[in-house]
């Protein structure tokens, strides 16, 4: 039975999320973004209000909202500011569902429960200076000693580099082994020889924490190892699945933003003694921008779906993440040229929605890898194989139990 | 000590108003067209704090309505109230001020050892600003007006700060009382997340006429107010003329001779 509707708790939560961002976030949004910081005030009230554990089971500190709803809060996120998107997509779906799917129930207690009561940030170190794409390149390397691992290495462009407290670390465990040879670990930033810095500088995301984080000689217990030895490829792997929804359902926001600005101004604005809107070249720009909004959201809510079912959906979340952001990318575009002249200045938002697009072209995935894996399904060289672990369906007599 | 809290579902304040043929009606594009009374945000709040931080029992979210306003009760639950109640019934529809003040007073009475009513300070819709005055008169309990702080509040006495145009006044007065809340007294905090999901599976109750003992008359057919001509203000029609002088200090006096000519100031 197919339904598309959402459930009044999903639209609540969304909603609520979107009075935060409008009352709390969007005033002082263009003051952070001129002055390259992020807002001190964001993180503890995104903790605050719940918003870091929205998805995470009652019992481990969350809030037992299902996977759609992750989805509904970033779209509602990053239509104000992609930012506090971000911040989702690494401590929430790069790193604490990985926790979710991959960690002991000890791990879970002692790193997911912190993270979903926003007690401690959380985010995902896998790439690298020379080291993006091509992950089983990765230089890092955690040498085992006695009960310990020394890890070595730098991890580059990492959200929240700065401000998380664990950090999802990959490295080799068997440098010979290439991909196979991959591990992970919950490196904790109080732990001896870490040290981390942020990144300026950047075209878009400048209300946000990006940076770099080093490890030298950092001794981790075996304990903060998440998975098996050599197991850290799929784990990348599978928490790229979260994260990249993330990503879509708040290009999603960025795409409905575009267009929210684009339908005022083309009503507002008039030439040769009319508004702009009335112009057939304006109303195909925002008829396109409604298609690429509904396609967008339409992927992304399926994608969640799948996770609510426990069902793999790597295909349809990298389809997503790939439509989702080349198009807000475009709908930024095309709200610049809406707006002429005056959408070129940081006087109005829609230049900034143009810069923050851009990353999400490039980061967890490229749209060049995304095509790459869409052929390798058709095509039959990719196929998903099961995973030990995968990730759990949304259960919501286990995810509310208090 | 139970604590009601009075509230209405109004139109969203961006919502859009047209009026056709006398009939009123409204949407609002960006979000939901129908929300909890602004004003009544800060009554929720100030209740759950007297549970939070004075050790009052329940805070009773009411509301007076058609089946629509279990809405803004939904949003008083996921705020933190601990009770919601419908009050309805096609007797009470289209009351003026006065009848709605009678219902008021028979929903409260009817909540048993309710020692404080709180309401915002008007609703956006009627923006009369006289609920809770006439409720406390039916009641007979003391009524409270612009208060913007509860700063003691026993089994038998409440001291609050009201605001007035001329400063700050501190009065203590006996309970049970009914306050009227100014924006000033607090910062309404967000529903949360578990707090929606509980309101969106509560059983709203609903009382209706012949739950209550309204005294005196309710409805549209006791209303004194006329509503059969509702229509659009016309848009105002202005001009602009530009003041110039050789000087600013000129041109501020021309200014000013021209609003006191205008009698503007």
């Amino acid at each position: 039975m197919l339904d598309f509707s959402l459930t009044d708790e999903q639209l609540d939560a969304a909603q609520m999320v979107k009075d935060f961002v409008d009352s709390e976030v969007y005033p002082t949004i263009k003051e952070y973004d001129r002055k390259q910081e992020m807002n001190p005030a964001a993180l503890p009230r995104m903790a605050e209000l719940g918003i870091l554990g929205i998805n995470i089971p009652v019992c481990y500190g969350g809030q037992g909202f299902d996977y759609v709803t992750l989805g509904l809060v970033c779209e509602e996120l990053e239509r104000c500011d992609s930012t506090l998107r971000v911040v989702m997509s690494v401590h929430m779906g790069l790193n604490s569902m990985g926790v979710l799917q991959w960690g002991t129930e000890e791990q879970k207690q002692r790193f997911l429960t912190p993270q979903a009561r926003g007690e401690k940030y959380a985010a995902f170190c896998l790439t690298e200076p020379g080291a993006g794409s091509d992950v089983a390149n990765l230089r890092s390397t955690a040498k085992k000693d006695g009960d310990d691992y020394i890890i070595n290495g730098e991890k580059m462009w990492i959200s929240l580099a700065s401000k998380a407290h664990h950090f999802l670390w990959f490295a080799k465990t068997d440098p010979a082994a290439g991909s196979r040879g991959i591990t992970a670990f919950m490196v904790t930033s109080d732990m001896l020889g870490v040290t981390s810095g942020d990144i300026h500088g950047k075209l878009g995301v400048r209300a946000g924490s990006t940076g770099w984080v080093n490890c030298q000689d950092v001794r981790v217990p075996a304990a903060n190892r998440i998975g098996e030895e050599g197991e850290g490829f799929k784990i990348a792997m599978s928490c790229l699945d979260n994260g990249r929804y993330t990503v879509a359902a708040g290009a999603t926001g960025l795409i409905r933003a575009s267009l929210e600005a684009s339908l005022k101004y083309a009503q507002e604005r008039e030439t040769f003694g009319q508004p702009i809107a009335t112009y057939q070249l304006v109303q195909q720009k925002l008829a396109y921008m409604q298609q690429w909004y509904d396609n967008a959201r339409l992927l992304y809510l399926r994608a969640g779906w799948l996770k609510n079912q426990g069902i793999r959906n790597t295909r349809e979340t990298s389809m997503a993440k790939w439509y989702a952001t080349d198009h807000s990318f475009q709908a930024a575009n095309e709200a610049i040229q809406i707006h002429g002249a005056y959408g070129y200045s940081d006087e109005y938002d829609v230049e900034r929605y143009l810069r923050n697009s851009r990353g999400a072209i490039i980061y967890e995935g490229t749209s060049e890898i995304h095509q790459l894996m869409q052929a390798g399904y058709l095509l039959g060289t990719r196929k998903d194989k099961p995973l030990r672990r995968e990730l759990p369906a949304y259960d919501p007599d286990f995810w509310q139990a208090e | 000590m139970k604590v009601v809290v009075c509230t209405k579902q109004t139109p969203s304040t961006t919502a859009v108003f047209t009026v056709n043929n006398g009939t009123v009606s409204w949407d609002d594009p960006g979000g939901k067209p129908n929300v909890v009374n602004p004003w009544d945000e800060y009554a929720i709040e100030e209740g759950i704090r007297l549970k939070e931080n004075h050790g009052a029992s329940d805070v009773i979210a009411l509301a007076v309505g058609s089946e629509e306003s279990k809405e803004a009760l939904k949003t008083a639950l996921a705020m933190g109230c601990t009770e919601a109640i419908l009050v309805s019934d096609d007797a009470f529809a289209g009351s003026d001020a006065v009848g709605s003040a009678r219902v008021w007073a028979a929903a409260i009475n009817h909540v048993s050892d309710a020692k404080v009513a709180l309401f915002g300070k008007l609703t956006i819709d009627d923006n009369m600003g006289v609920a809770a005055m006439m409720t406390a008169q039916k009641l007979g309990w003391t009524p409270l007006t612009f208060v913007s702080a509860i700063k003691e509040i026993s089994e038998d006495s409440i001291t609050v700060e009201r605001l007035l145009d001329d400063g700050k006044e501190t009065v203590t007065a006996p309970l049970p009382a009914v306050l009227s809340l100014v924006k000033e007294i607090n910062e309404p905090r967000y529903p949360s997340f578990m707090g929606i999901r509980k309101a969106n599976r509560a059983e709203i109750p609903v009382w209706s006429a012949g739950d209550l003992t309204v005294e005196g008359e309710t409805g549209a057919a006791a209303s004194k107010v006329d509503w059969s001509h509702v229509y659009t203000i016309p848009p105002r029609e202005g001009s602009v003329t530009l003041i110039e002088a050789d000087s600013v200090e000129e041109q501020a006096k021309l200014l000013a001779d021209k609003l006191f000519e205008e009698k503007v100031i």
